[in-house]
This record gives C-alpha cells, structure tokens and sequence, in this order.
C-alpha cells in the first residue's frame, strides 16, 4: 500500500503529489518571464509587462478617495473603533447582515436595477475561486461532469476540478460565428458524454466571457436555461465580470431571464450565479467570492462549507459601508465603465494600425488577439512559438488560445485594465515594432495556411480528451496563472 | 426573487432515501457476508486466498448481473426525462448508483428531483449534534442583562471576551490612519486592494512567526518560509488534511475531541476520524497502547491510517500535553510511519502552573521524523480575534507547505486584515502585555466558575489552558449513559437555560462529562450562570 517509489511523496495524499496544480504546464512560462524580469518605468523598462493578469486598477482613485473620507467605514481609526467588539468577535458563518445585504443591492445596481437579490440567498466564499469550488462541491460527486463552453477560463480546470474531482466537458466554440455558443455544439458536447457514460450535472457560463470579453444575448441564455432545464442539470453563471460591461449590449443576468414570464416553467433550482468583487470592484485582494442560489437547499449548504473560506468581518464591516453609499457606487460604476471603454478603444484602435484585428468585444478587462496571420502555420506548435517569442523577445506576458483550451490556434488574450496609460502604450510599441518586423520577415510563409487541418482535428481532440483526462499531458491541465492570482 | 421554500430540511428527503436504496449495496453486503462463512469452510494453508478469491468472484459476478438487470431500465427514464415531470424512483435508480458507489450517502436534492452533491447531502440532513443544535437554540434567544434576562447563556463557543477591551485601545490609539497605511512600513493602497500572495503576506508571516514564538514562551522560534496563512483554523486544518490523506484514509482522534472536526475535516475531503478512546482515570490523556490497538484494527478493515490528529493544549479537556507523551507520540508516528497533526490554537491561553510544549519544540533537527510534524495555529483564541479570520498552518515538510500554498486559492485571508495584523503583532511591547493581562483574566474566571460550581459538588478536570472547563456532572445523570447525559444537557438547556457542549458531541466515552466555556463570561454574569445551574442540580 504505502510503498510508491517516491519515497517523500509517498507519505502525502495524491491530491498534493499530482500535477492538477498545474504549474508545471509550459503555460507557466509567462508567468515566470514576468516574475524574473517585471517592467517598471523606471527601474526596468525593458522588463516584461505583465497582460495576463485581469485586474482592474483603473479606478484605484475612486476607492482611496473614499476611504479617506469614510474613516469610520475602516475599524482602525478613532471614529471606527466604537464597531470593534462587536466586529473582532463575530464568527457566524451567515455572515453581517449588513455586509449581506450591501452585496445583494450592489448585484442589483451591476444588473442595472432590472431584478432584485434576496440578501438571505447571498452566501460567502474565499473569492470567486472559492465560490466556484463551494458550488461545485455542493452539486457534484466525484466523477461528474460539468459543460464548460470553450474557451474558457484556464484555472477552471483547477479550480473547479482539483478538490472536488469533477470533469470539465467542453463546448467547442469557433471563429466562424464569432465564438457564440450554438445549441448544436452544446446537445453534441452532452450526447458525446452522456455515451461515453459519463454523468453529466451541469453547465457552467461565465456571462461576461473571460476571455472573450463578449456579453451572451437573452435568446442565448434563454435557450441554453431550457436546455439545462430540459436535462435537469444545473446551470452555474459566473458573473464576475458582470460591471465590467463598457458598451452596448448592455449585460443580461440569468436573474433576470428566470424572471422573464417565458421561462416561468423552468425550475429555479437549478439555476446558481457564482459572483465577486475582485474584477467589478478590482478589489481581488479583499477575497470576496459570492455563491448566489435560487436552491434553498444548495444555499444551506454552501454557507455550512463558507466556513472553509470566511470574509474577515473587518472587510465585511468597510464594505458594508462602502458598498451603502449609493452616490459613491452609482458614480463609481458609470466612471469604470467609462475608462475601461476608452481604455479598451485606445488599446484595440492602437492595435488595428499595425493590422491586428481583435475580437469585437464589450466587457471583461481583456481583449481576444487574433493574431493567425502571424502564425507560420495553423498548429498549437506554431502557436506556442509564437507566444514564445511574444513573451522573450516582445517582453509582453499574454495568454495564448491554447491555455483557454481554444481549438484554433492563434488566439491571443491580452488584460489591459491592470496599468496605466504609459505602460499600454509602451505595450502598444512593442507590438507595433514587432509586428513591423514580423511582417517584413516572413510574408511568404504566412500565405500557407492550413485550412484542411481544423476539421480533421476538432472530433478528434475532443474524444481524445475524453481518455485523456486521467493522464493529465500537460495541455489537458493549462493554466498559465501563478499561484499568486487569478 | 421568492423563495419557493424555506431552508428548513425537507423530512421527504428521508424517505427519499429509504426508497432510494440501490440494489448494488445489498449485493455489495451479501458479498461481504460470505467471507465468514467461507473462511470457516475453505481452512488449511490456502484457506486464506481461497477465502477471499470466491467471494470476489462471487461479488464480482453479483454486480455484473446486477448491472445487466439495470441496462434494462436506462430506456423507460430516458423518455420520462424529457419533460420536467416529477422523477419517480425507477427514474432515480440509474443516477443513483455511480454517486453512492463512492460515498456511503446516497443523493439527496431539496425535492427529489435536483440532484446535489452527496456532499450537500451529507450537511444538509438534519443536524442531530448537540453542539450545533445548542449554537442555533443560543442564537435565537441570546442573554442579554437588559434586554433579554431570560435568553440562553451560551458557554458552548470557545470564545475570548475577556481581553477585548485590551485590543480595542490599541487600534484607536495606534491606527488613526485608516486603513490606507502608516507611511513608510510600504502597506499602502495598492497593498490592499491588488491580488496578494494567496498563502499570505511576507509581512505577517514574519510578524506570526515572532508571535507564536512568543506565545510558545521563547523556547522555539518558527521558519516564515514554512508558514502558510489561511483565512481562519478551519480551512488550515482542511487545506492540511487534504495534503496529508486520500478519500477514506483515516486520522487518529483520542477523545474527546473538539466536535468541529467531525465536520471540518470529513466532509469535503472524504477521510475518516476514529476515535481512540482516553478516561478519565488517565485524565483523558492518550496513551499509546490505545492508539496502536486503534492504528491494528483500522489496518485490519483495510482502512489506511495517515496520522494522529492531537489537541494541544486539550479542546474540551483543557490540559497540556507532556514533553514525555510528545516524544512517545512521535515515536509512534515514526514506527507507523504516519503523520503528527498538532492544532495548538490555545498555546497562548494558557493560565495555569503547566508550562506548554510546542511539538516544533522537541523536534530534532536532524530527525526525519520532522516531515511528518504539522501544527496548525491561529489567532482567533490567543488574541480574541475570531472575525479577523487567520488561521496557520507550519509544516516541517517542504511538499505539504508547497502543495497547501496552492490551496489557499480557495481560502486567502483578506489583505486589509493582514495588514493590520501586521501592525499589532509587531508592537512587542503591546503583545507582552496583552498576553499577560489576558492570562491573569482567564486565570481568574477560570477560579471563579470552578469555585462556583464546587459549591454544588460539581468538580472539573484540572486543566491549565483554554477558554473552557471539563465539567464532571456524572453525579447528576441519570441514567448514566448517553441518554441520561443528553436528558441533562437538555435541561440546562430548556431550565437553566445555560448552553454547554455534552461530552458525546465530543465522543468522550464516559457519560456526564460537559465542555463550559468560561470566556465568553464578565466576571459579574457567573453568579447568574450559577444561580441557573443550581436551578437543575436542586431538581435532579
């Protein structure tokens, strides 16, 4: 039994000897390029700048303004400390009403005041990491499967599959349709489970995408509501990026879908809304992930195992307050959307004059780079060498496609929310230098594009995937994110 | 939104099981059933493989023929599946058997037609541990001198009130910048508000490091490099045991043990906690003998045992551990090659002549035996802070302190509170002080509710640390077994309306012992504590 040959490892659980970390994958290689060599103005300007990471540090101003003229809202002050017993001793798992309630009306106020949120459904979690772990624990056994439309976010494969020994099942998406999720692709990612017997109990959308950055319309999610409702799987919304929305169309809750007479049939038990104030609010370093259910029972649970992830009351207690005062979120809301709109304008406008397109876009702190007229041709290989030099020689940690799990190669994901104007349009050059040179390089070899190739692979890496799970190659397990962030 | 139903447990939900009962596990025990007899039958020098070979093939053929029976039905629930028509339980059956074929729970949904997690399941049947069940009674009718005289008095949670007032004045006099920083210590805005390290901040690792030290009494002083921070014990100790320990492995729990386990440890990692069952003859101290009769029999199920998990000092007896028992238990965990789970999260609440030992203490430095030593630790006793969430976990073992770094992406400790932890905890002068004031209070509460419940011939273990007394009430129970005890705590709940946690919520094998938490008490509420007391010991 316990004679594995590692001999250290062998007294650990799998879970902590395994690659499911994935921080081994060649993905991680970005990461470390920009922990080796990080770009400051000043003091490294020739270091890699860091777009990977989709943070949102454009309102920054607005949050310290206020705490300098709230200084009740922080315990640690005179005029706060009057709230300190009653804060430092407070372990109920429920959570301050007040904190509760806040984060039930700012949901409203980020879904544009169209639906209402019932405080007592609000239930804490360790971030939206956190809260998309507790979900998935609540719904599903080991072995289960989740619908994930692809691409989609690397670290799911973590951190919604490590722990709770769940599967993700993607739906493909493609380019030709501008990556929309069709109800073919998602009835032949079921069917395709479903025979290879594997129990499938839900569909997870993150609505605004990550990477995309694209909104999904209320046909789109009334169908893919009908669909879940149909099979009796449970639909989980990750809505984090939900007020990050900067242009038309405007963002559609699945809230607001459930509340819509057409859907009155479906059962509200099985919709769930992972949220959080990490992006919405860029404040990723106060942990707090939201699990929002309309099941009483997965509500009960999720706030028995908030345990395993509490908010520290003292964060609660500020953002209680901050979160109340409702001039301060209107205006903070209309401001973010405002710069993260010109800032996405000047960063996608800056690229389009060297030629590289992105995807049309209108929320998220990203943007999807196509960049397959540079590939050498249309491989993940190419791909990846492609990036290689981006990262090394460009000096800009991007995203490649693959890590999204996405099934055409040269898709880039580029964040452009977490620096300020001098850094992106140093960023800017760079990739107007590059692709000068690029260009000028190798035009004969861009022309051999491949077109045959993506339609003999799609069925093929996809059932292959199916067997490969367990093995864990490392492209199965891509998570180009550093233990430090999501 | 409306809520389609409260969140009470649905008693249907019990029924459901009854009838959810898949046939596999009646194979399943039939098969188990046959290797006694068989070992009776197949005897000699190949009885033992001839034994366990039929009834695995036995077993093995069951499930097969079972399976084929169930082939059969996949069609009939398939084509009630499509509409949303209540489920009946032919429909259940096939979804059924995968998710109990890993967990003894079968899946349970708010009306039998939403499947959860047998997880969610497991949590959500309806609560039977009285600690639990005291905390929710406490919780709608909170004491309160003025407005509510007659509410419950809780002295189930272990929880400090003693030394608040102590803390409150550091914060107004040391804080007054808010929480955007104090100059040049570098903890500005951006500190705050960007992602920081999820296993947390350098600062306060180095600042913890300082504090347990201290708290330890200087004898040990602790690697920053080895520390992860986590947002309270409870995920520290889960992060842990997910390092440590697969799916139906198992720890070693002497008794009694503090009840939170039972749920914080099992429930989403799978592993088992056996009791290994301490008296009071011994002081409820473990010994050894127990543990390797415990460790024999568990191997002899089958069952894998990674570690012991020990409380030191002792939540709910309130002792400490000596140097002596330290060394044999690692002794123990070197000859087993097992794992050393010590949670000393009430190290600094120490109040008595006992001096505590920290395992990092007696650890060699050249003993290999140091990679299986984890101690788990946290703020939320020793500086009364339960609602800043910060919990700690130490390993001597590089691969566990690696793989938990990456854990804590589910349970990172909020940056504002780190920053102000960082601030107290390095204010030495503050810290001494506080440690000793707050040990004097305890000291004395603990003097005054021991007193006072002498005065009824109630006695209570001797114990030296903690926010708690063990209190031997066996006197007054009756019957004297597990139902007489409950009955008793029933009573103090419902006539002296006092909440206490009963030794079996802990699996104490001894009834009429009960876990008091004294802490949560000002010196002037003892009397009215002990005035309720009296009320039941004078009925009983």
């Amino acid at each position: 039994m316990g004679f594995e040959s590692a001999k250290n490892n062998s007294i650990l659980s799998k879970l902590a000897t395994n690659e499911e970390h994935g921080e081994n994958s060649p993905y991680f290689d970005g990461w470390k390029a920009y922990d080796n060599n990080p770009f400051h103005p000043l003091k490294n300007p020739n270091g890699v700048i860091q777009m990977g990471l989709a943070e949102n540090q454009l309102c920054f101003d607005l949050i310290e303004e206020w705490i300098k003229k709230n200084p009740k809202a922080s315990i640690c002050s005179t005029e706060g400390i009057k709230s300190f017993k009653a804060i430092a001793n407070f372990q109920d798992y429920h959570g301050l009403p007040e904190f509760r309630r806040a984060i039930a009306k700012f949901m409203e106020k980020t879904r544009g005041g169209r639906v209402t949120f019932d405080p007592d459904r609000v239930v804490m979690a360790g971030g939206a990491t956190g809260a998309n772990e507790t979900i998935i624990f609540c719904l599903a056994n080991p072995g289960d499967a989740f619908l994930v439309p692809s691409p989609y976010y690397p670290a799911f494969n973590r951190d919604l599959r490590w722990r709770t020994g769940v599967e993700l099942i993607p739906i493909h998406c493609e380019s030709s349709n501008n990556f929309q999720i069709t109800p073919k692709a998602v009835k032949e990612a079921y069917d395709n489970a479903q025979k290879a017997n594997i129990k499938v109990k839900g569909l997870i959308l993150t609505n605004p995408s990550n990477p995309l950055g694209t909104t999904l319309d209320e046909d789109t999610l009334k169908s893919l509501l009908n669909f879940t409702n149909q099979h009796n799987i449970h639909l989980v919304c990750d809505e984090i990026y939900a007020a990050t929305v900067f242009d038309t169309p405007q963002f559609v809750s699945i809230a607001e879908v459930l509340n819509d007479n057409e859907t009155n049939y479906c059962n509200k038990d099985l919709v769930h809304i992972v949220y959080s104030l990490s992006k919405d609010m860029g404040l990723p370093g106060f942990r707090i992930g939201i699990v929002y259910s309309f099941n009483d029972a997965v509500v009960n649970c999720a706030r028995k195992m908030s345990s395993f992830g509490l908010i520290s009351t003292q964060t609660q207690h500020f953002l209680a307050a901050m979160l109340s005062d409702e001039k301060f979120v209107a205006n903070y809301l209309a401001e973010s959307a405002k710069r993260l709109a010109k800032r996405h304008k000047h960063f996608t406008n800056g690229l389009l004059e060297v030629g590289i397109k992105c995807l049309k876009s209108n929320a998220g702190l990203f943007c999807w780079m196509d960049l397959r007229p540079l590939l050498r041709e249309s491989t993940f290989e190419s791909e990846m060498s492609l990036w290689r030099v981006i990262i090394n020689e460009v000096k800009l940690n991007v995203s490649p496609g693959s890590s999204f799990d996405c099934q055409e190669p040269g898709f880039f994901r580029v964040c452009f929310a977490n620096m300020d104007d001098e850094t992106v349009d140093i960023a800017l050059s760079r990739i107007r230098r590059f692709v000068g040179v690029k260009r000028s390089g190798d035009e004969s070899n861009a022309a051999e594009k491949k077109q045959q190739w993506k339609k003999n692979n799609l069925r093929l890496s996809f059932s292959k995937r199916m067997y490969d799970e367990s093995v864990l190659s490392p492209l199965s397990s891509p998570i180009p994110h550093s233990p430090q962030v999501r | 939104m409306t809520r389609n139903r409260n969140s009470e447990p649905n008693p249907n939900n019990d029924d459901n099981d009854t009838l959810k009962t898949p046939p596999r596990d009646s194979a399943g025990t039939s098969g188990m059933r046959l290797v006694v007899p068989l070992q009776g039958v197949v005897q000699g020098r190949g009885g033992l493989i001839l034994g366990s070979l039929i009834p695995c093939a036995l077993f093995y053929f069951l499930q097969f023929y079972s399976k084929r029976h169930r082939s059969t039905k996949p069609p009939s629930s398939s084509s009630s599946s499509n509409p949303p028509s209540p489920s009946t339980s032919s429909q259940n059956l096939p979804d059924l058997q995968r998710s109990s074929s890993r967990l003894n729970l079968s899946t349970r949904g708010s009306n039998g037609r939403v499947f959860l997690s047998s997880r969610a399941s497991f949590v959500n049947a309806p609560n039977d541990s009285p600690y639990y069940i005291g905390m929710d009674r406490f919780r709608a009718d909170p004491y309160n001198e003025l407005d509510n005289p007659d509410g419950i008095i809780d002295l189930g949670i272990a929880e400090n009130r003693l030394s608040l007032d102590l803390i409150e004045k550091w914060i107004s006099s040391n804080l007054n910048g808010s929480m955007l920083g104090r100059g040049g210590d570098g903890l500005n805005i951006n500190g705050i508000l960007t992602y920081q390290p999820f296993d947390g901040l350098a600062e306060l690792k180095l600042a913890m490091a300082g504090f347990m030290s201290l708290v330890m009494g200087e004898k040990v002083s602790f690697d920053p490099s080895r520390m992860v921070l986590t947002s309270g014990a409870t995920p520290a100790i889960e992060v842990l045991c997910f390092c440590l320990a697969d799916h139906g492995n198992a720890l070693l729990v002497p008794t009694p043990y503090y009840p939170g386990f039972d749920r914080d440890i099992r429930w989403r990692t799978g592993i088992d906690l056996i009791p290994v069952h301490c008296r009071s003859s011994d002081a409820f101290v473990v010994n050894i003998t127990a543990l390797d009769q415990a460790f024999s029999q568990a191997r002899k199920r089958g069952q894998k045992v990674r570690g012991i998990l020990i409380s030191n000092p002792s939540n709910p007896v309130g002792n400490i551990l000596s140097k002596g028992m330290l060394l044999s238990l690692l002794d123990f965990a070197r000859e087993k090659n097992i794992h050393v789970i010590s949670d000393e999260i009430f190290s600094g609440s120490n109040y008595g002549g006992e001096e505590f030992v920290s395992m990092a203490e007696i650890l060699d430095e050249e003993d290999p035996v140091r990679d299986r030593v984890h101690i788990i630790y946290g703020l939320s006793k020793d500086l009364s802070v339960p609602g800043f969430r910060l919990g700690v976990l130490y390993s001597f073992n590089e691969n566990v302190v690696a793989a938990s770094k990456k854990l804590t992406r589910f349970c990172s400790a909020s940056a504002p509170t780190q920053s102000l932890l960082v601030a107290m905890l390095l204010d030495a002068g503050f810290i001494k002080d506080y440690m000793r004031t707050n040990r004097g209070r305890l000291r004395k509460v603990f003097d005054l509710f021991v007193a006072g419940l002498k005065q009824f011939g109630i006695e209570c273990m001797n114990s030296s640390a903690g926010l708690y007394c063990w209190v031997n009430m066996s006197r007054l129970i009756s019957p004297y077994n597990e139902k007489g005890e409950l009955e008793l705590w029933e009573k103090l709940l419902d006539v002296a309306k006092i909440n206490v946690t009963p030794g079996s919520a802990c699996h104490c094998i001894e009834p009429g012992w009960f876990r008091c938490c004294f802490s949560t008490l000002a010196e002037k509420d003892i009397p009215v504590v002990m005035e309720r007391i009296r009320k039941v010991v004078e009925r009983s």
